[in-house]
């Protein structure tokens, strides 16, 4: 143990476990959402996340455009975020068409609608990492190269755009990338948050979750609204995802799972159900499991964040804010 | 007729909840379905209002039927209700309570959504006093009102109201009757499930006993209250 590390670089660790912390809150908005409406934990979504980095990744291909400076990585970035959003959305609202709406309509008990979610994760990600097999029967895997090579693994590039210091938060200077992702990710989350307070749509889904029958009685209908939850999630899910691109600078077919897992422990240390607390939860694990990495060394990062979950469980078992998406003003 | 209820029957899972009920309700009346815990009126409003599956029947309204419609399409025909157990959105203010009760209208955005929010504050000046507080925080009392007020907000023809008297003290009961007498004198035609039924029979101008889910008498409130099976059994003697 070693707590040195962490006093002298002590702001490069906190701005860089918020960075990380705003892809875990994103994404586990998604969660957090399905389960206000329909109590189930939606265990794909971190592939619905992963599938909107790799559409990303390949328009900004097509577009010969995966690197730029200046006003260019503006273009970039709309581009990708849009790409990215978009196609999660879409995938998010395909696997509630295919794995959970024709359960839901018989009626199925929630373990089995787990189930299959745990079968659309994994569908999901083993798709993209065989991609490559249709394209070889149709023969025409050496022109996509680009795109369906080496299926296995990671993507050919991230979002290559200059790292750039821009000014000093103390002892650390602070990039712009920092300031992309977390820039983005606040706007993001307050556009959430108004829509869920002001727009009439929002106010469904909040009463659809914390009353179903008595929504269902003002004329809120569930489906519309369970559709909605998936395909506003995903589009969180894609723009952590492109935030992730920005940071790490490639995304792999498996990148969805321990990424997933960690915003889902967001979720659940914020209160499962509950806006906010997915927000509060992810910055707080984000910059936990830095601080972590910082005093006892890089691999035991992922231990500190789930040792982090059960200490806070403990104490506190309906997460930090506690209420659900039903009780709670978000 | 506004509402006609003909040979309905309403299953959960393999146990009959009602058998074969019918009854109607015209334009103005104030029509009351009275009986015991369990005798299936939670479950005839809850049908009335597309919550459950029926299994045999039909449900017309204003000579539409409606037996099939999803719950979320019949506000927009004038059906509300204020559930039992008053299901409050508790998490949701006093005024976003009562904008999810004009959910569903067409004409939510004119200032005829104020007049009526206005109405349910003259009715209930205790929810204008409250209106900024969190539904989930306000006594039992204050959430019947809620709840009767967000399904005035529907602007409705036909207004359920199921047991809205449950859990109140005395006084607030009378209260509460004396505002149903008053919403319906404002011209709404009101449904009222209820276990108090020497105020349900009082108040009704038709009334319909219910036993284990079939309907076993029909008639004027007041030939009801008078009926002496009908006080021995379900007003205690004297009224």
């Amino acid at each position: 143990m070693d707590f040195s590390l962490l006093f002298n670089h002590f702001w490069e660790f906190t701005i860089t476990g918020l960075a990380f912390g705003a892809i875990y809150a994103l994404i586990a908005l998604g969660y957090t959402l399905v389960y206000g409406v329909l109590r189930l934990i939606n265990f794909a979504h971190s592939e619905v996340f992963m599938w909107g980095g790799f559409a990303a990744v390949w328009v900004l291909l097509a577009f010969g455009a995966s690197q730029a400076s200046g006003l260019g990585i503006v273009g970039l970035l709309v581009v990708a975020f849009a790409t990215a959003m978009a196609a999660s959305a879409l995938v998010a609202l395909g696997l509630e068409f295919v794995a959970y709406r024709p359960l839901r309509k018989r009626n199925s008990p929630p373990l089995i609608a787990l189930i299959s979610a745990i079968g659309a994760s994994y569908t999901l990600s083993e798709t993209m990492g065989l991609r490559d097999k249709p394209f070889k029967l149709l023969g025409i895997d050496n022109k996509m190269v680009d795109y369906v090579g080496r299926p296995r693994e990671a993507s050919p590039f991230g979002l290559n755009i200059e790292t750039k210091r821009l000014f000093h938060v103390f002892d650390y200077q602070v990039s712009n990338k920092d300031l992309i992702v977390l820039g983005s990710a606040i706007v993001m989350m307050i556009l959430l948050d108004q829509f869920m307070q002001r727009s009439r749509l929002g106010r469904g889904i909040r009463a659809v979750a914390q009353d179903p029958e008595s929504a269902a009685m003002m004329g809120v209908n569930r489906d519309r609204v369970i559709r909605l939850t998936f395909v506003i999630g995903g589009a969180m899910a894609g723009a952590a995802a492109v935030m992730y691109l920005l940071k790490v600078e490639q995304i792999r077919y498996n990148s969805g799972f321990l990424l997933g897992v960690k915003a889902f422990t967001a979720a659940v240390l914020g209160g499962i159900g509950n806006l906010r607390g997915a927000l509060l939860g992810g910055f707080i694990l984000g910059v936990a499991e830095n601080y972590g990495q910082a005093i006892f060394g890089g691999q035991w990062k992922d231990v500190v964040a789930f040792t982090l979950l059960v200490v806070i469980l403990l104490f506190r078992p309906t997460g930090l804010l506690g209420e659900s998406l039903g009780k709670a003003r978000a | 007729m506004l509402l006609e209820v003909d040979d309905l029957c309403v299953n959960y899972g393999r146990i009959e909840a009602i058998r074969n009920i019918s009854f109607k309700v015209d334009e103005g009346e104030v029509v009351t379905l009275i009986g015991a815990n369990g005798a299936g009126k939670t479950t005839t409003m809850k049908t009335v209002s597309g919550l459950r599956p029926v299994r045999a029947g039909a449900i017309r309204f204003n000579g539409e039927d409606i037996t099939a419609m999803p719950a979320h399409e019949r506000p927009v025909l004038g059906i509300a209700q204020s559930p039992e157990g008053r299901g409050c959105f508790i998490g949701m203010t006093v005024l976003e309570n009562l904008d999810m009760g004009a959910y569903a209208r067409k004409d939510r955005k004119t200032p005829k959504i104020k007049e009526d929010r206005d109405r349910v504050f003259g009715l209930f000046p205790r929810l204008a006093e409250r209106r900024s507080q969190v539904a989930g925080t306000m006594s039992g009392g204050e959430q019947q009102m809620l709840a009767i007020g967000r399904a005035l907000m529907a602007s409705p023809k036909l207004l359920l109201l199921d047991e809205p008297s449950m859990g109140l003290a005395p006084k607030l009961i009378q209260q509460i009757f004396d505002i149903i007498t008053e919403i319906n004198k404002q011209g709404t035609t009101v449904l009222l499930v209820e276990q108090n039924a020497a105020q349900a029979l009082k108040r009704a101008h038709r009334a319909y006993i219910l036993e284990t889910g079939e309907i076993v008498r029909e008639g004027t409130g007041q030939e009801l209250a008078n009926d002496p099976a009908v006080k021995a059994s379900y007003l205690g003697g004297d009224v």
